[in-house]
């Protein structure tokens, strides 16, 4: 599978790297050259600086080409945006955005985005946590 | 009508301020930086409010959902995207407007919803086309909803077209040709009006059938 991932911070290089050891070819795209050092020495995939809300700058990281786009920098705005550009623009067919903000998360979710809402996640695990402990 | 400006830099802070002035529109500004708050509030009063215009939370408080506008003029065009989609879907506002860095945007943002959006960067590349004085053809605007555009070409010397009527010269489909100016002449064409070197002919276009008019003015 070919996989364009847009942001090398802690998980975005982390599914970058469990990619490409399970033999997938990946791309990985940051506006911060110092992310790329998160990425193991011997990473096979390739590495494209810039923001991936740019079309250039997705397709020079292989776009038009790929089965799945992930969005997963810091930004809420930006993942949002680069998740719509592939599927509308390049037709991706496997997008996914990460999106803080519950709020944002549940109108993208309703628009037909997949996406993935840590604060949501977290704080649901956390809670069955205590009801555990409390049951316990 | 009540008009809802996000992002209050130049753009953001000038919009409003003439707004204000006008006193026509009632006008809220939402500004994330608390200092430009403090200030722009003593110059026009209680129509700027403190927060990020992204989050639903403060587009409700700024009572979007009764904005018949909104326009998003942050400095960043992922945040003026957002803004107005959240606008859109989550507020039912009619109308939203963004203003766009990357004149890439402009086809994507409508596609993704946005009603207008706003191109410093566009504005001022069409205004370099037009004091080209060697173009002969110039794209003066688009109108949005139907994909057409219109443009302005000159009849050069030795155009293939001069001396036929426009009943005569095999335009594409989805050409109109809206007037020509001729000297101080402005004419409203019909088919049996010839076109002359050095004639201005303005025309509705399909966006897609643009280069196919240029080539036939022009030859080019």
């Amino acid at each position: 599978m070919n996989v364009v991932i847009m942001g090398c911070g802690r998980v975005g290089s982390r599914v970058a790297t469990l990619l490409d050891d399970e033999g997938h070819q990946v791309s990985v795209i940051d506006t911060n050259q110092a992310a790329f050092s998160r990425l193991p020495a011997d990473f096979r995939g390739g590495t494209i600086l810039g923001t991936g809300i740019d079309e250039d700058v997705l397709r020079s990281a292989g776009i038009e080409e790929a089965d799945a786009f992930l969005s997963l920098t810091e930004g809420d705005n930006r993942n949002i945006m680069a998740a719509q550009v592939a599927r509308e623009v390049f037709g991706v067919r496997e997008v996914v955005a990460r999106i803080y903000d519950p709020a944002r998360e549940e109108i993208y979710r309703g628009l037909g985005l997949d996406t993935i809402c840590p604060t949501r996640l977290i704080g649901d695990l956390v809670r069955e946590k205590l009801a555990a402990a409390v049951e316990r | 009508m009540y008009i809802l400006i996000v992002g209050g830099g130049k753009v953001g802070y000038y919009l409003t301020k003439t707004l204000v002035t006008e006193g026509s529109h009632e006008v809220l500004l939402i500004e994330q930086n608390p200092r430009k708050v403090e200030v722009y509030a003593e110059r026009f009063g209680s129509v700027v409010v403190q927060g990020k215009g992204d989050e639903v939370a403060t587009l409700a408080a700024a009572g979007a959902a009764r904005a018949d506008v909104v326009i998003a003029v942050t400095g960043d065009d992922e945040d003026n995207l957002v803004i107005c989609q959240v606008a859109k879907r989550r507020f039912n506002v009619a109308r939203t407007i963004a203003r766009i860095n990357n004149p890439k945007n402009e086809d994507l943002f409508r596609r993704l919803g946005i009603d207008s959006t706003i191109s410093a960067t566009n504005v001022l590349l069409n205004l370099i086309e037009q004091l080209i004085p060697q173009r002969h053809f110039v794209h003066l605007m688009t109108l949005r909803h139907a994909d057409l555009a219109i443009v302005e070409g000159d009849i050069p010397a030795g155009s293939p077209v001069a001396g036929q009527t426009l009943a005569e010269i095999p335009f594409p489909a989805g050409v109109v040709i809206a007037a020509i100016h001729r000297g101080a002449e402005l004419i409203l064409p019909t088919g049996s009006t010839e076109l002359l070197e050095g004639d201005e002919v303005i025309a509705v276009t399909k966006r897609d059938q643009e280069s196919a008019l240029r080539e036939l003015l022009t030859a080019d």
